[in-house]
């Protein structure tokens, strides 16, 4: 009774603005004051503080890193398979206007966007110029290579069926003598980037595992050095949650610096790959490239790795701080 | 402001720390509570503060049962309760106004009336000109005055004190003594766990005596 009566002549003391809009303004100060009073603490012991945020961004980078990639190999089979092209090789006794005929005739059918024709001297040059066989080649009498059609299906003909068929036709046409599409390959690469996109998924929840277990590890040592504060805190009336405050910060702010790191090694080994990655992309006369974190995904990095700091710390609060009770303080 | 009615604290089968223990305090009333150690003064300290449960009877705060007090709601109990300790429970890794806000920091009160409300404390304790010390910097009396300060800072219609003067030498006690009874006057309800009989006896007010647990003399109901 007087209990109440005096937390309300507390309340009536407060000057102008209502008393919960007051209330609320305190709050956010006060979070405030943690969250920058936690970030300081974390400053103060950089070393320690650097080691736990590289163990968080070795651990949060690996997985990304993986993501990345099976998301830049998923794109080359997307490309290839909307490009899926049919390669028909003419018979060596055909004559470019034969394989002009040719190329009209397939044209003509509809469910052909476009047919390219390469005739044998033009593929020769590439050849030439692709296989470094320069010399080689001068040996040859003539030109062993045939006419070539580049026969590109219509867009609802690029199924497995469509351009099942679409072969059969090319094959039946004369002078044709070999035609090839080569999907199995993709197929097999569709196979292996499915497989490891699971390997990735699971490596990442595993690791996801580690760095809570570490977060909560490093809050849970940070718990026992402030001791004192959590008994005295409880001991004037804090809530759990104004105890624990500081702690979920710290762990957030370690999450924060470990994706900061993580995004770093991802920009560094991105930047030291690209130059090989793209010689080789480029024999393979692929347009392969490893894509880096967009900006969504790079704030997508840094939201997970605070959360997950926060679930460390949480874990870490719910198992040893609600263990710390005022009574211990006074004796027996 | 305080009342036991029939508690009993009993820890294990064999251990009971206080035995039906009756007695009320006023509103702005200052008592003693003196006993051999051991004696179950710590146990009924804590009782107040709901940092233990009694085993059978209720304990009455400001006319609310805690007994039944959900977990979640002992912090708001513990707010209007001052507790000042032997060992002062400072932190030295503060400031002396940093110790003296924490309560109100707890309240959540905002940052401007915090200031003016820790000066007031300190002022009250004759140490305001030390708000930006370590309370390491400061002797054993000026760090229980401090802990004083921290305990009063919200206004609390309950002070207890465990041992208070249990390091300072009879002066500095005495001087402790009497600004406990200047609280009491302005309607704090103080009561002091201590074993000084000397001193005591020369504050010349009412006495609650345990006894193994059980309260021999000042039981009942206060002036």
């Amino acid at each position: 009774m007087a209990v109440a009566a005096d937390s309300r002549k507390q309340k009536g003391a407060n000057q102008s603005s209502s008393p919960l809009q007051q209330q609320a303004e305190s709050y956010l100060v006060h979070h405030r004051k943690v969250a920058r009073d936690s970030a300081e603490r974390l400053w103060r012991t950089p070393v320690a503080s650097m080691m736990t945020w590289t163990v968080m961004g070795v651990a949060l980078a690996l997985p990304v890193a993986l993501l990345l990639l099976l998301t830049s190999l998923q794109g080359v089979s997307a490309g290839w398979e909307s490009s899926a092209r049919i390669t028909a090789y003419l018979s060596e006794s055909a004559t470019l206007d034969d394989a002009r005929a040719l190329q009209a005739e397939a044209q003509a059918d509809s469910r052909v966007l476009e047919v390219e024709l390469i005739d044998k001297d033009q593929a020769l040059a590439e050849f030439r110029a692709s296989s470094g066989l320069d010399d080689a080649l001068d040996y040859l009498e003539g030109n062993p290579l045939p006419h070539t059609l580049l026969v590109t299906p219509d867009e609802a003909s690029r199924t497995a069926g469509g351009v099942e068929t679409l072969v059969t036709r090319l094959q039946g046409m004369n002078g044709v003598d070999r035609v090839q599409v080569d999907l199995g390959w993709l197929q097999r690469l569709n196979a292996m980037t499915d497989l490891l996109a699971r390997a990735v998924w699971a490596l990442a929840l595993l690791l996801a595992a580690a760095v809570v277990l570490v977060i909560g590890n490093t809050v849970r040592l940070s718990i026992e050095n402030r001791r004192d504060e959590i008994l005295v805190a409880k001991l004037v009336g804090g809530t759990d949650a104004f105890v624990r405050r500081p702690f979920l910060y710290t762990g957030a702010w370690f999450g924060l610096g470990g994706g900061v790191v993580a995004w770093v090694l991802l920009q560094l080994s991105l930047w030291w790959l690209s130059g090989p990655v793209e010689r080789l992309a480029g024999l393979y006369r692929s347009d392969f490239s490893l894509n880096g974190l967009t900006f969504d995904g790079a704030l997508a990095l840094l939201i997970v790795a605070m959360l997950l700091g926060w679930l460390g710390a949480w874990v870490a609060v719910k198992r040893h701080l609600d263990a710390i009770e005022p009574g211990e303080i006074a004796g027996g | 402001m305080i009342e036991f009615r029939q508690v009993t604290k009993r820890y294990d089968s064999d251990h009971t720390a206080l035995r039906q223990v009756n007695f009320s305090l006023a509103r702005g009333e200052m008592a003693f509570l003196t006993g051999h150690s051991g004696a179950g003064k710590s146990t009924l300290l804590k009782l107040i503060m709901v940092m233990e449960r009694p085993s059978a009877g209720e304990v009455v705060v400001g006319g609310q049962v805690l007994n039944t007090l959900p977990r979640r709601q002992i912090p708001y109990i513990r707010r209007h309760i001052g507790v000042v300790f032997q060992n002062h429970q400072l932190l030295f890794d503060r400031t002396v106004f940093d110790n003296v806000a924490m309560p109100l920091e707890v309240m959540g009160v905002p940052a401007r009336d915090i200031g003016r409300r820790v000066r007031a404390a300190l002022d009250k304790v004759g140490l305001l000109s030390k708000e930006k010390m370590n309370p390491l910097q400061l002797s054993g009396g000026e760090q229980q005055r401090v802990g004083i300060a921290r305990a009063v800072v919200n206004k609390p219609p309950v002070l207890l004190a465990d041992e208070p003067t249990g390091n300072l030498d009879p002066e500095l006690s005495a001087d402790i003594m009497h600004l406990f009874g200047q609280f009491s006057q302005v309607g704090v309800t103080v009561l002091i766990a201590s074993h000084d009989i000397a001193l005591i006896n020369d504050m010349q007010r009412r006495t609650l005596t345990l006894d193994h647990g059980e309260l021999t003399a000042g039981g009942g109901r206060g002036r």
